[in-house]
């Protein structure tokens, strides 16, 4: 076959040639010509060094610091770039033997030779200043600076929680995340990890064969610089915090008080604590361990996650549901023999004044008169059956925040519980339960249990006389306008106008001149408002329980407090309340005695040396 | 027996070493670019250098195996060997191992097969026999449906997969009939589309339309230099063009405004060109219908880059049309990868001493983007001396196919040409940011069996057949 078209060729000969003559002067301006892609030839090469934001400051609700940071170093390798040094000058500096050095060295190896591994974390300012002079003779070797949290006192641990590196489970959930990167992992630090955070940046340098940075890449054209986390201010007033604790030390409880017309949290004490300085940065893992081994459990945050029993603190609300059931007026009197007994069942009371109307049977606390209104309601004819009064009571008490997790703005906040009529079934079968076999729960025993964060609450909504507003943390986040937390209101299922009879009664409690079981806790002009409470403990010696706002009117504080193991409502938790209160609400403290015989106490230290008698 | 002497004389020895050049340089760079401490040595068969030794290996086998064939078995199974490789396009669709989002490749045990790779080399064997077979004339109609038929099936089975890739290199194919006698203008005709598809995604609708319409006003112009006809010719395309605008704003309003403008002037074109081509005015009608196809051609264009292409394409356009520029998104690949061959400079950093193509800097550094070690290991100097050995390669093949006496040994081998040149523009082009990300190997460099057994192939059956070329005088 004659070929006609042998010449096409040479066409297609250019074809090919033309491109890659392209690609070569293409590759030449790259290569040779253009200097942004110029790094002389050695191995020199670019760096990446991650800025790291610095987390953002937390203060009280005064503006009081309680967390910032400090500076600390990071020092990083990067094996491929290692010449030989002074090993026994570079470990007396940073104070690590040689085997530390070698390990490290083999670990960051086996990483990759190219990419940076931690050798050494959180390096001190002060070895920094040292290392920093004679950096240049470990090539191979530079700094990252990063921040640790620093408190400038040792308070409210439980509400700040701490921060910690993430691992992996955490980087694959949220890609956002890289290894070596920090994040809060309880308390405030987790709620508002967003807010606090910050934005990571990166600086990217050209190195020398000397490891020496010689400037930014292309001017740093690529370079993302870190934002600082924004600040956060909390409702928790310092002050009241830090003497809560103290008046809690050697004792195990909660306080929690709230400021009822915002539903802020101002303060919000755990006890034991622990020093928040002890999960921070390296020696964090070991006092973690340290902390969780501990048999009083420091780590566990009682005043969200104890479930406690309400205790007579709890006839308030029998007493608002009896008045808005209509079962009693605030003038209906019972009397009262000194006990309560039906057949076999005797409830004891203390002997008081009797006949008793509402105020006072709170003022003396008195079963007889609860365990009867109780009955009455769950007894009434208009609900059918004790099912359906039992489930008219529940959704009053569940409307005061009993039974659900209020939704703080914390994350490990547990429920309590509020029985519901199913489980009366299961138990006793099917409308088969009687009254008389729920009575318990007229004085807060029985199957109901409620954490302290849960009883301040109610005790807010009573100072509110029938409304709360979620209790939150927070109060606001600097440097934005978005609020993150729910500030939703409640309405309680009581009408406001029930509630004066109660408040007269607690009123009484604590101001009543015929006696009242906290008069203790008066202080003159204050007008504080309360409930004694003393928890049955099959455990141990009772939970000593008090609630308490003030002042009567225009409320500015609802507080709650236990405290376990020391007897009677009135023994302990009311004058802590009573203290806290009057520190709150006046700026100091006139009952000297009062707070000396409070911080004497210990039932901590008691308990061990009863355990080391017994054991003897 | 002397046949056997024959071939051993008569094998073109100067390509094959280049052949085994390429090899070495390919299994070199992935040992420097996956390189690590704890796997020094590079017969390591748990890494990737190690496995690419037992890929050249078989290739070895392969190459001596064809050799060793009768030439005349390609011939006769060119047809046969065709419908199995699209028997395989269309098993893969159904039970190829998705990978990335597409369906490209079959896992049998350790080994990965793509069957794209084997087309390439089937389709260049039937367009081999079909176009040295046939008394066909390139001009002829049905031969070039034929023709575009046995091209373009294959292209379609693997834009199913989707694999954009793969199915670019079998327009390659176009540079084969062009040297056996298809019309230059085809070339030109699709070197115009590409102009065009380019300016429709630069520049926005409107203005495309206005340049459409002034260079064709120009050509016009230029073509009659009778201004009585011009004139006239233009109030009627003014006055139609009113006319179609007037019934738009009257009956659909809403209707947007590029779509009114285009449909507008290719009515208006239309209307011209009939009436040109009634009053039998020479020339005119052809512009005005290029001017229509280009108009039509634009728009579709834009609609299907705005809905049809995935997002990672649009982007890797987008990027290489300078459009995204995000150094930590999509056009990072490229950059990292223009870093790394930049930072190589005029002799390179030296083996194994390159630092940005290690690790993850460089995505897919053994593969697609090897030629990054290439760049930054041995600089301007290394990476021009490969591109020359490239060219001399292709070159060196132009000039065995030209002396194969059969038709179908030379157009095979232009096939091989074309194939070998496309990749190697492809994916040089897109390691240093002329060519959109387009995942295709670097013959013979890149990691991986199932490519480099495919080129082994196609060199080794075109070598078979230069080493008989004496044959068919007998």
């Amino acid at each position: 076959m004659k070929d006609h078209f042998s010449d096409r060729k040479y066409i297609i000969m250019a074809m090919i040639v033309l491109p890659v003559i392209f690609f070569i002067v293409r590759l030449f301006i790259l290569q040779v010509m253009d200097p942004s892609y110029k790094l002389s030839a050695s191995s020199n090469v670019l760096r990446n060094v991650t800025q790291y934001p610095s987390r953002g400051l937390i203060y009280d609700r005064n503006g009081k610091l309680l967390v910032y940071n400090q500076p600390v170093y990071d020092l990083m390798v990067i094996p491929g770039q290692l010449a030989p040094f002074d090993t026994t000058e570079f470990c007396s500096i940073l104070g690590i033997t040689r085997e530390y050095v070698d390990n490290e060295l083999q670990k960051a190896r086996e990483y990759s030779r190219f990419r940076s591994s931690v050798f050494l974390k959180q390096i001190s300012s002060l070895t920094y200043a040292v290392l920093q002079e004679k950096l240049f003779k470990f090539p191979g070797f530079y700094v990252q600076p990063r921040t640790l949290r620093k408190y400038p006192k040792d308070i409210a641990s439980h509400v700040l929680g701490y921060v910690g590196e993430v691992d992996r489970r955490i980087i694959q959930e949220n890609p956002g995340y890289a290894m070596g990167d920090y994040l809060g992992i309880t308390g405030v630090e987790k709620t508002y990890e967003e807010e606090l955070r910050g934005e990571k940046g990166v600086n990217i340098f050209l190195v020398d064969v000397h490891n020496r940075i010689m400037g930014s890449y292309q001017d740093g054209k690529f370079d993302v610089p870190a934002t600082v986390g924004n600040d956060i201010n909390l409702s928790i007033d310092a002050v009241t915090q830090e003497y809560g604790e103290k008046l809690m030390r050697n004792k195990i409880g909660s306080i929690v008080a709230i400021e009822p017309a915002t539903g802020e949290i101002l303060s919000l004490v755990s006890a034991p604590s622990y020093d928040p300085e002890l999960l921070v940065g390296r020696p964090r893992t070991g006092n973690f361990r340290q902390l969780s081994a501990d048999t009083l459990n420091p780590l566990f945050n009682r005043a969200l996650m104890a479930h406690y029993p309400a205790g007579s603190a709890f006839k308030v609300i029998n007493g608002l549901i009896a008045l808005q059931e209509g079962i009693i007026n605030e003038h209906t009197n019972y009397t009262c023999p000194g006990h309560y007994t039906v057949g076999r069942l005797t409830v004891r009371c203390r002997h008081h004044i009797a006949p008793v109307a509402l105020p006072a049977a709170i003022q003396y606390s008195c079963n007889t008169y609860f365990c009867t209104i109780f009955r009455d309601m769950l007894d009434h004819p208009k609900y059918g059956s004790v099912t359906g009064g039992f489930n008219v009571w529940a959704d009053h008490i569940r409307s005061f925040g009993l039974g659900e997790r209020l939704n703080a703005d914390f994350t490990n906040e547990l429920r309590g519980n509020v029985p519901v009529a199913g489980y009366y079934d299961r138990f006793y079968g099917e409308n088969r339960w009687r009254s008389l076999q729920l009575v318990s729960l007229a004085i807060g025993q029985g199957e109901l249990s409620v954490t302290p964060i849960q009883m301040a609450n109610m005790t807010a909504a009573i100072a509110n006389r029938g409304s709360y507003i979620t209790p939150h943390i927070l109060k606001n986040v600097e440097n934005t306008d978005a609020n993150p937390v729910s500030r939703t209101k409640h309405e309680t299922t009581i009408d406001s106008v029930w509630f004066e009879p109660v408040i007269e009664g607690m009123y009484r409690v604590v101001n009543g001149p015929d006696g009242g079981t906290a008069r203790l806790a008066e202080v003159p002009g204050l007008e504080i408002c309360g409930k004694t409470g003393t928890a049955e403990n099959p455990h141990g010696d009772d939970h000593s329980v008090f609630i308490a706002f003030a002042p009567r009117e225009d409320p500015q504080i609802a507080i709650s407090v236990y405290v376990e193991n020391a007897g009677f409502g009135s023994a302990m938790a009311a004058p802590i309340a009573s203290l806290i209160i009057e520190k709150y609400l006046t700026g100091s403290v006139s009952r000297k005695w009062l707070e000396d015989h409070i911080l004497a106490a210990d039932f901590i230290n008691r308990e061990i040396a009863e355990t080391d008698e017994q054991e003897n | 027996m002397s046949r056997k002497i024959n071939l051993w004389s008569n094998l073109d020895w100067l390509t094959v070493m280049v052949y085994l050049m390429f090899l070495i340089i390919g299994w070199v760079s992935i040992y420097s670019s996956v390189y690590d401490d704890a796997h020094q040595s590079i017969f390591d068969t748990s890494r990737r250098y190690g496995k690419q030794l037992i890929w050249i290996i078989a290739a070895l086998f392969i190459a001596a195996a064809v050799l060793m064939t009768d030439n005349k078995l390609f011939l006769f199974f060119s047809y046969f060997f065709y419908a199995f490789t699209i028997i395989l396009l269309i098993a893969v669709l159904f039970f190829g191992t998705e990978v990335n989002a597409s369906k490209s490749w079959f896992h049998f045990g350790g080994i990965q097969i793509q069957p794209a790779e084997f087309a390439k080399l089937a389709t260049a064997l039937a367009l081999a026999q079909y176009l040295s077979t046939t008394k066909l004339k390139l001009h002829d109609r049905r031969a070039l449906l034929s023709l575009a038929l046995i091209i373009f099936f294959p292209v379609i089975l693997i834009l199913l997969q989707p694999d954009v890739g793969s199915s670019l290199v079998f327009f390659s194919f176009i540079l084969v009939l062009y040297r056996e006698g298809l019309s230059g203008y085809w070339i030109l005709f699709f070197m115009l589309l590409g102009v065009l598809s380019v300016l429709a995604l630069i520049i926005n609708e409107i203005n495309m339309l206005a340049l459409l319409l002034l260079s064709s006003f120009a050509a016009i112009v230029f073509i009659l230099r009778n201004f009585k006809v011009i004139t006239k010719g233009t109030l009627i395309f003014i006055g139609v063009s009113a006319s179609v605008m007037g019934i738009y704003r009257l009956f659909s309003p809403q209707t947007l405004l590029e779509v009114q403008l285009i449909l507008t002037s290719v009515t208006a074109s239309l209307v011209v060109l009939i009436i040109s081509y009634l009053s039998r005015i020479k020339h005119v009608p052809i512009v005005l219908g290029f001017l229509i196809a280009a108009i039509i051609y634009t728009y579709s264009v834009d609609f299907v880059f705005d809905n049809m292409l995935m997002p990672h394409q649009k982007s890797r356009i987008n990027i290489v049309l300078g459009f995204d520029d995000d150094p930590m998104g999509q056009s990072y690949n490229i950059n990292q990868s223009k870093i790394a061959i930049g930072s190589g400079g005029l002799t390179g950093k030296g083996f194994l001493q390159g630092t940005q193509t290690k690790f993850n800097f460089v995505p897919e550094q053994s593969t697609d983007f090897i030629f990054c070690t290439i760049g930054e290991e041995w600089g301007f100097a290394g990476s021009s001396l490969l591109l020359a050995l490239f060219v001399f390669f292709l070159m060196r093949l132009i000039y065995l196919a030209e002396r194969q006496r059969s038709p179908f040994a030379r157009i095979f081998g232009y096939c091989t040409i074309a194939v070998f040149f496309t990749h190697l523009v492809v994916n040089i082009g897109m390691t240093i940011g002329v060519v959109p990300v387009i995942g295709i190997p670097l013959p013979f460099i890149s990691y991986g069996g199932s490519s480099m057994w495919a080129f082994t192939l196609m060199l080794f059956i075109f070598l078979r057949f230069d080493a008989g070329r004496m044959e068919f005088l007998r």
